[in-house]
């Protein structure tokens, strides 16, 4: 077992000899972080009293939810057999709807060390990730983490492992990250199996940029991973993908609080600051060149980050519509991925259609905004992006449906998803009739061990955008995992449904949805809301159409009482106050036509069936 | 009496109005409520201020509360007096509770004489007090009588005894009729008091009810839908399944037939939830409520107004006493309205009324609104094309909405 290490390599002066870059590959839950907080307080970089739980994740809804949006990379020093090695530890989002900044993520490293639970086994996304891991041709260490729980079966697990990526099972390590055990063999591990990073120090510097922070204080904190030539401060550096030019105001490592140094050589893993506002002025995946002395080919595998699934936000307050604009405005420029333009609705006013790159994303984004800028939103259902092309061979590109085009449409293409679940094999039948009932095909099915099996289905993106996750996990009493990613797209018989309040339609309730799906929404939207909406004076028909052809219809009857009977021995004022208050009631309904719809049923009706019985738990 | 107060402004200690109360007072009628605060048994419904306990301390017992009462009528007369408010002869008296018949009526007539004794009656003047069909005799009736009360309105409720159960109300029905003949022989107008939509009651229970108050011949009835108020042992019944809910459909039928019976009986109704035989017996005091008229509310927890001030007393019959005893106004708070919710007030109390709300004193909004009111049901259209807004029937049973169509956002 090796000691802290006593002298550290400096940066700009370490022989890649010397280094390592790894990242760890875990699912949620399975104590990724808490391994790191480890690995960060064994190496000496921070000191056990100023140990906060999870140290890496720093915004508060990461450190809530237990999960990493976004990545650093941290250096570390480590001694094995007298020599002083440099780790570079880069800390990977955790999450499906992040793939690509995770792609990203795993090119900087040579190695990954696989991350299992010891209690759970591996999950869908884990899985896609090390295939990503496999994909770099990064050397992999599996560890089960967890050993000290009751309920940890390491032979089982790490047989499965062992079958995974091939090998013996005694060759997976074992880890507490919550006690610290096994925590220095795998860092001596780490030393010892990766390879060390190789490069050429003589050729025109590139690195490839791995993750782009918006910092309040700092501007713009760009991470990299250099990988020819060397980059040092005050030199003016390119851009490749886009040409831009800045002055390298500061270069350094984090380890973990950012500390400058005299540069960035061959291997080495540290922060670029430019001073510009904007993460789309640094691309994750772009390559970082001199500008002196240019590159001639960009490090490969760039790509922009595209936007996946569309929903309008909307502030309940209207008067809090600029309040959103400036929000969404702050948050674009720590979010590449995050697209929006000003939409407006007749039933929910002033608002953005805003583009994420997947549920996750949303969810996160809608709730930063709801926190950071003491925000009340209703999102509507999340849509994905449709290709309608029209008779006339003219192409739209729909993201919200009352967009869908009312002319004549020769086809509309829409967005599939390549989709891997992983769940005991028990649940096999469920989960191939919940994929079928979402018009998903089969592509293949493996057993990863015994009883936990790998099922693989091409599905329509909009299928599993609204409640697909939340069916599955019940589907499964929460043990299916599921990873996706882009697939192309596909014809589809699709149609626009309406839904229509007293013969006005709604477009907040709008949705465009397979042709044999469109009754089954029309019900149960119809029903929603005539539970939702309170009677009024007159009834209120509700009906679901497609086009001119209604296809489902309920009715809200008219009230027929409301009126306090006594006057309580001559106690005006409190019915005054009554009145008062039922006045006040009325603001915050939202006309349609002349119905009155409180807030509530805009969102109750827009939120998924599943997610209401959560909050009722 | 409900049993939580509004939240105003701190009452002043001595009771004395501000200038607005006394604007054109000696135009509006003045009048005197009563609140006896006991009952022998706590209906399962009642959110009213009313205490079973017979021996209330600090003069608050039953048998000192006439002392305590007259006590304020005494430092009312001083205080409208002081204010500069002209002497008007009282118009109405109403007694209500609680209920009034358990003190001796000798006590009722001993509050009246005293507040005669400072304002005088008007001439045909409407003296009013609830009862109990179980706490009359013919004697006590005679009493009443004698000592100047015009009219008796007997709590009757229902006429079905598992209605009256739910009710927690211990009269049998029959003897209704018997109360009401010696109200009767002892000369006092007769109104019956009926409650529906009580939980487990049907529609045909409820034309029963109808049929057998009817069948007494009453000068006055009214109905009120039953209420669940927060906090009452029957909302607690409610709530853990022990009765069924209240359903506002079920009240709709039941009004509406109500109004079918009691009209073919020869009534007709002068406010949403009352009906009289001729206008004249239409019940005054109960109208001065709704006109903003004023009234000295005297009783802990009772409500009173004069001129756009609203005050109410403190509730505890302890406490009411014991504010008296020391020479202070018995008052918890108060408000003054200001001309913008006065004419609320006025809108919401008016539209209530047979005689209507005259469109000429609504604003641009309320007679834009008049047209919609029309297209839909809700108010008569030959009144409205005079300068009045009556309400239909169907009108009535959504009087609140059409309220809050008529003022301004």
């Amino acid at each position: 077992m090796s000691p802290m290490a006593r002298t550290a390599p400096v940066p700009a002066a370490t022989d890649p000899a010397i280094i390592r870059n790894f990242c760890i590959i875990a699912h949620i839950d399975h104590g990724k972080s808490t391994l790191a907080d480890r690995m960060l307080q064994y190496t000496g970089v921070v000191k056990s009293r100023d140990m906060k739980a999870q140290y890496l994740d720093r915004m508060d809804i990461e450190r809530e939810r237990g999960i990493t949006i976004k990545s650093q990379a941290v250096r570390m020093p480590w001694e094995l057999d007298g020599t002083s090695y440099a780790l570079n530890m880069i800390d990977t989002p955790g999450h499906v709807d992040f793939t690509y900044e995770v792609s990203r993520s795993l090119a900087a490293c040579e190695g990954a060390v696989l991350l299992v639970d010891a209690a759970q086994g591996i999950e869908a996304q884990t899985l896609a990730n090390l295939y990503l891991a496999m994909e770099n041709n990064l050397t992999i260490i599996p560890v089960l983490n967890k050993i000290d729980l009751p309920a940890a079966q390491p032979e089982k697990y790490a047989a499965e492992l062992a079958s995974l990526i091939g090998g013996d099972p005694d060759d997976v390590l074992r880890v507490s990250g919550k006690t610290g055990m096994g925590v220095e063999v795998l860092l001596d591990k780490i030393v010892r199996d990766l390879p060390a990073p190789v490069g050429d120090p003589n050729a025109p510097a590139r690195a490839m940029i791995f993750d782009s922070v918006y910092d309040t204080y700092r501007g713009v904190v760009t991470y990299v991973r250099v990988v020819d030539g060397m980059l040092h401060p005050r030199e003016r550096i390119q851009m490749m993908s886009t040409r831009a030019t800045h002055e390298l105001l500061e270069i350094g490592v984090s380890s973990p609080e950012p500390t400058p140094s005299k540069g960035l050589g061959v291997g080495e893993v540290g922060y670029l600051i430019t001073g510009v506002k904007d993460v789309r002025l640094s691309k994750v995946g772009d390559t970082v060149t001199n500008l002196a002395k240019p590159a001639t080919q960009s490090l490969p595998g760039y790509a922009d980050a595209k936007p996946m699934v569309f929903s309008g936000l909307y502030p309940l307050d209207g008067t809090d519509y600029p309040v959103l604009r400036d929000a969404l405005e702050k948050l674009m420029l720590n979010d590449a991925a995050l697209v929006y333009e000003p939409e407006t609705s007749a039933a929910l006013g002033f608002g953005f259609r805003v583009g994420f790159l997947g549920l996750l994303h949303l969810e996160i984004t809608r709730e930063r905004l709801e926190r950071e800028y003491n925000l009340d939103l209703i999102s509507t259902a999340p849509n994905v992006e449709y290709e309608v092309t029209l008779e006339d061979k003219k192409v739209v590109h729909v993201t919200n449906p009352s967009e869908y085009p009312s002319g004549k449409i020769a086809e509309v293409r829409e967005p599939m998803v390549a989709a891997t679940i992983l769940a005991p094999n028990e649940f096999v039948g469920a989960i191939m009739e919940l994929c079928q009932s979402r018009r998903g095909v089969i592509g293949g099915m493996d057993y990863l061990s015994e009883d936990r099996v790998e099922i693989r289905y091409r599905l329509p993106l909009a299928e599993i955008v609204f409640d697909f996750f939340d069916i599955l996990k019940s589907k499964t009493r929460g043990y299916g995992s599921l990873d996706w990613k882009a697939d192309g797209e596909q014809v589809a018989d699709l149609v626009k449904v309406d839904i229509m309040l007293q013969g006005e339609q709604v477009d907040a309730f709008s949705a465009i949805t397979h042709r044999e799906k469109a009754y089954a929404y029309g019900v149960m939207m119809t029903g929603k809301l005539r539970e939702l909406i309170p009677r009024q004076q007159f009834e209120v028909p509700i009906q679901a159409a497609i086009g001119s052809r209604i296809i489902a219809r309920e009715s809200i009857r008219a009230i027929r009482k409301d009126v306090l009977a006594k006057c309580y021995g001559g106690d005006i004022s409190r019915k005054r106050k009554l009145l008062e208050k039922q006045k006040e009631g009325k603001k915050r309904m939202k006309m349609v036509g002349r119905v009155e719809v409180p807030q509530e049923a805009f969102i109750a009706a827009l939120t998924t069936d599943e997610s209401k019985d959560k909050a009722k738990k | 009496m409900p049993s939580i107060l509004p939240l105003g402004d701190p009452a002043p200690s001595d009771g004395l109005l501000p200038a607005q109360a006394l604007d054109r007072a000696a135009d509006r009628a003045f009048g005197l409520y009563v609140h006896i605060p006991f009952c022998a048994v706590r209906c399962g419904y009642c959110d009213f201020n009313t205490y079973t306990a017979t021996e209330l301390g600090g003069g608050a017992s039953q048998d000192a509360y006439a002392t305590t009462a007259v006590s304020e009528v005494d430092f009312a007369a001083i205080v409208l007096r002081n204010s500069g408010l002209p002497d008007r002869p009282l118009s109405t008296v109403f007694f209500g509770g609680g209920t009034p018949t358990l003190l001796p009526a000798e006590d009722l007539a001993r509050i009246l004489t005293a507040a005669v004794g400072h304002w005088g009656l008007e001439p045909g003047a409407e003296v009013t007090t609830e009862a109990n069909p179980d706490s009359v005799t013919p004697a006590s009736l005679q009493v009443l009588a004698d000592a100047g009360f015009t009219r008796v309105s007997f709590g009757m409720q229902s006429a079905v005894p598992h209605v009256l159960k739910v009710l927690d109300r211990t009269h049998t029905p029959s003897r209704v009729p018997q109360v009401v003949q010696w109200a009767r022989d002892a000369g006092l107008a007769v109104s019956l008091d009926l409650i529906y939509g009580t939980p487990g009651e049907s529609l045909e229970d409820w034309r029963f009810s109808l049929e057998t108050a009817l069948s007494y011949q009453p000068d006055h009835i009214s109905a009120y839908a039953l209420i669940v108020e927060d906090g009452t042992k029957l909302a607690a019944q409610i709530r853990r399944g022990e009765v069924p809910g209240i359903d506002d459909d079920d009240h709709a039928d039941k009004y509406e037939l109500a109004d079918q019976l009691i009209g073919a009986a020869g009534l007709s109704w002068y406010e949403v939830s009352n009906w009289s035989r001729t206008p004249e017996q239409a019940c005054r005091h109960n109208l001065a409520y709704w006109r903003g008229d004023d009234w000295w509310g005297i009783g802990p927890g009772a409500h009173s107004h004069v001129g756009g001030v609203r005050w109410w007393n403190v509730k505890h019959p302890t406490a009411y006493a014991g504010r008296l005893a020391q020479g202070l106004s018995p008052a918890a708070g108060r408000e003054t309205l200001d001309a913008e919710t006065r004419d609320v007030e006025r809108v919401m109390l008016e539209a209530r009324l047979v005689s209507g709300l005259a469109t000429s004193t609504l604003g641009d909004h309320g007679r834009h609104a008049v047209a919609g009111l029309i297209a839909d049901g809700l108010v008569e259209p030959p009144a409205a094309f005079h300068g009045k807004l009556v309400l239909t029937l169907k009108g009535r049973l959504l009087a609140d909405a059409v309220v809050r169509r008529i003022l301004p956002d």
